[in-house]
């Protein structure tokens, strides 16, 4: 039960340190960042090789935006499963579609009610 | 002053401090699994309340994003990320942060082609190649299923 959390915090931090690596070093921004994470977990999710990570890691793994693009690859594999060729344009949006949604929708409500100007110098 | 774009890079990669990488790591290593452990306390909590393992990993994207947003309503998260650095972009709260964020920042723009477009200014490149991805590999995966 303990051991789950500590793998957890280990490898979440892992895969956020490596992203920090990366914007120290090579000055990356955060689009490219997100965008490229999304895409290794497609790949590595594609593979096999993330999911003996997130059955060791549970959060750790699921929580960074690799496990974002694990999830895509997951639901585009059971959509052809199911569907044939119709699958690989399918699955893809179902599994992300929570995410979206409640990105989209929460972001919109934020924006509605919470003040803009982030910026302190703005006022 | 004439100097090229290679050279002012240069110049400005000497002036610009160094980012001190023995704080940045292990601060994103910190804040990011930190993050990472709620997630796995969430998904134990709607796990324990009889949620099926699958939905239980969207509640706790949706709880996840829910609070992302909030807190960058509030002008924490962003205060956060400032010591944070990648820990709290790569969990899916900073994806969440990147969609409420210019949203927020370009209300005053107006609400379809400000608030609505920028939204997705961050989150737009991550769909476009995430998805293109998974279309990628799912066909792979369809041809490789025929053999």
């Amino acid at each position: 039960m303990l051991m789950e959390y500590v793998w957890a915090f280990l490898i979440g931090g892992l895969l956020c340190a490596i992203g920090q690596v990366m914007i120290d070093l090579t000055r990356l921004t955060p689009a490219r960042i997100l965008t490229s994470y999304v895409v290794a977990g497609v790949i590595l999710g594609g593979l096999g090789w993330y999911q003996p990570i997130v059955d060791l890691a549970g959060g750790g793994a699921t929580v960074p935006l690799t496990g974002f693009g694990n999830l895509l690859a997951k639901g585009v594999r059971e959509a052809v499963d199911q569907n044939g060729i119709l699958g690989a344009f399918m699955g893809g949006f179902t599994n992300a579609a929570v995410g979206l949604a409640a990105a989209v929708f929460f972001g919109l409500l934020a924006a509605l009610i919470f003040k803009s100007g982030s910026k302190i110098n703005e006022t | 002053m004439n100097i090229s774009n290679q050279e002012y890079s240069e110049l400005a990669k000497r002036i610009s401090p160094p980012s001190a990488m023995y704080k940045t790591i292990p601060m994103a290593f910190v804040i990011g699994g930190g993050i990472c452990v709620i997630g796995e306390a969430l998904m134990n909590l709607y796990q324990y309340m009889g949620v099926g393992i699958d939905q239980a990993g969207m509640w706790t994207s949706m709880t996840l994003i829910f609070l992302s947003a909030l807190l960058t309503g509030l002008k924490l998260y962003d205060r956060i990320a400032q010591h944070a650095g990648a820990g709290t972009l790569v969990p899916i709260t900073g994806f969440a942060n990147s969609v409420v964020s210019p949203a927020l920042d370009f209300k005053s723009e107006g609400f379809v082609l400000g608030l609505g477009a920028k939204m997705f200014v961050i989150a737009g490149p991550v769909i476009v190649y995430g998805i293109s991805a998974s279309i990628i590999y799912g066909i792979i995966y369809y041809i490789s299923t025929l053999f």
